[in-house]
């Protein structure tokens, strides 16, 4: 078996044995997604939203909650205390690169939300009747965009963080507003003019809004796919900058 | 055919100096060892070695290769021990073995060589389940994984209880015995003693002097003393006339008596012409912590 792939394959068994990051990885997205159907209200179509359900907007808002989980604290913080107990050392002195371990990051944490962004287009259409997306490709170019923007966030804060309690610490903290902008709290249709102007602005709130435009049959707004591209290229140039493996 | 040469390195942290024009050569096939003091420069120097430091000047060659320049060639070559390095805390032993195999193009049988370290039973034991000298052995299973032509070797047993450094020392001659060079980083003058082919004693960034065990215990002194008890009065004219006699002492019942070269044999010669036993006799040899001492002015574990 070539490096990489045993790699992933055993970092992929390191995850399972995480009971906790397994739950909120994995398994807390859909039961979240669950409860929201679960609310009356939620199904039924509401005129100040333009005649949509409340769970038609949560479907995105849920898929992207689950991206910024995975990428803002399981990725870096596994890889700052990787960094910490110096097992991207270790890997320094064998013939495998300690970029490897970034690529087997990677590859599990997109397997992971990909997953879990199935799962819950499923739930969704199954149980809620929520639509799949009408633009399948636009759907896949707006999760692309979020799942990077997201990814390189979660790598400058690895590359940040002193250590892997800090960089949980930095992930969670960051969550929070990301989330809110993303519409966690309010989806974006219900959010005052102010916040969903400033919501324009953040990769997640891009992100959902692109998501949903996708949903509903059309192409994301420029707007929000050069604000994600934005969000890549500065996250994405920092972490490349100040990461450091030891 | 010397595989490591190492050349005039200097290596500086901001003012600090670490490492301050260190020259050796390793052999091929022997253990050579780097002692000195916490802070001396040893893990330093043989970063340097490894490729994991770049120095700031001098040169380095492992191999014929430029750690530096030719670090991927090198990895094939080298297999390493840090100090202080750690795997996944719930990677099992077997994983980890798989897992480094992969690394490697030609790699060793790791069931083999985890049966030769006695970690067999360990398979399935997850790394923060070991004990200490079971990581130690795991650690220094992976730096053989690779099938090296050198191992580095860094405080391979510092935090190891008696036996299971004993047991790590026996290892290392059996990994000694199979072709692999090795370079021994080390604080344990004991451990030294008994492993190294030859020792660099390094000091403050320095190389204070290059021999066997034994040639830096006699390059330094090679007094000897002997204490014995004598059966009966004996006039100390007749051993302070011997040329290897320095001085007798009397010391209670005992005689001390120290000197050179041939000591004991022209001492318990004339002891037996003059029909006198030497009882409790001992023979006290200058130790490799009295020539520690004697090439740095103080003692190593301080």
């Amino acid at each position: 078996m070539s490096a990489l792939s045993r790699l992933t394959l055993t970092e992929t068994k390191l995850f399972f044995r995480e009971p906790l990051a397994v739950f909120f990885m994995l398994a807390f997205p859909p039961i979240l997604l669950i409860i929201f159907g679960a609310i009356p209200s939620f199904r039924e179509a509401d005129p100040d939203i333009g005649g949509q359900r409340v769970i038609d907007l949560y479907v995105p808002i849920v898929v992207a909650m689950a991206l910024a989980m995975t990428a803002l604290s399981g990725l870096p913080q596994m890889l700052a205390s990787y960094r910490e107990q110096g097992v991207l050392r270790r890997m320094r002195t064998t013939p495998v690169k300690p970029g490897w371990m970034l690529g087997a990051q990677l590859l599990l944490c997109t397997a992971a939300s990909v997953a879990v962004m199935l799962v819950l287009q499923a739930i969704g259409r199954v149980a809620f009747d929520v639509s799949l997306p009408r633009q399948a490709a636009a759907y896949l170019l707006g999760y692309l965009l979020s799942a990077l923007s997201m990814l390189t966030l979660g790598l400058l804060i690895a590359s940040l963080a002193p250590s892997g309690k800090g960089a949980s610490s930095i992930g969670t903290l960051l969550f929070f507003p990301v989330m809110f902008f993303a519409g966690l709290w309010a989806p974006r249709d219900t959010m005052p003019e102010v916040l969903r102007r400033i919501s324009d602005f953040t990769p997640l709130g891009a992100g959902v809004q692109s998501l949903q435009d996708a949903t509903a049959g059309h192409w994301p707004q420029l707007l929000h796919l050069a604000v994600m591209a934005g969000w890549i290229i500065v996250a994405g140039g920092l972490a490349a900058r100040y990461f450091r493996w030891e | 055919m010397a595989i490591i040469e190492v050349d005039n390195l200097v290596k500086r942290y901001g003012d600090t100096t670490a490492v301050n024009g260190v020259s050796f050569a390793v052999e091929e096939g022997e253990i050579f060892g780097i002692l000195g003091p916490n802070g001396a420069g040893k893990t330093t120097t043989v970063e340097c070695v490894e490729g994991l430091r770049s120095p700031d000047s001098g040169t380095i060659r492992v191999g014929g290769l430029d750690p530096r320049r030719d670090e991927d060639k090198l990895r094939d070559l080298l297999g390493v021990q840090l100090q202080e390095s750690q795997l996944p805390e719930k990677l099992q032993v077997g994983e980890a073995m798989e897992l480094f195999s992969s690394f490697y193009r030609e790699p060793a049988d790791w069931r083999k060589l985890i049966e030769s370290l006695h970690l067999t039973d360990k398979v399935g034991t997850q790394f923060r389940r070991l004990s200490g000298g079971q990581k130690q052995r795991l650690s220094i299973a992976l730096a053989l994984i690779g099938n090296p032509k050198l191992a580095v070797l860094d405080e391979l047993t510092t935090g190891l209880d008696p036996q299971a450094r004993r047991d790590a020392w026996d290892l290392i001659e059996d990994i000694r015995a199979r072709g692999v060079t090795i370079v021994l980083v080390t604080h344990f003058m004991e451990e030294a003693e008994r492993l190294c082919d030859r020792l660099a004693v390094i000091d403050a960034g320095r190389v204070v002097a290059i021999d066997s065990p034994a040639g830096l215990v006699s390059a330094v002194d090679d007094r000897q003393r002997i204490r014995f008890r004598p059966s009966a009065p004996i006039d100390h004219a007749l051993l302070t006339a011997l040329p290897e006699v320095t001085a007798v002492e009397r010391a209670g019942s005992q005689l001390v008596v120290t000197g050179t070269g041939d000591l004991l044999l022209a001492v318990t010669t004339t002891l037996a012409r003059n029909k006198v036993v030497a009882a409790d006799l001992r023979v006290e040899q200058t130790s490799l912590d009295d020539a520690f001492v004697a090439l740095t002015g103080r003692k190593i574990d301080n």
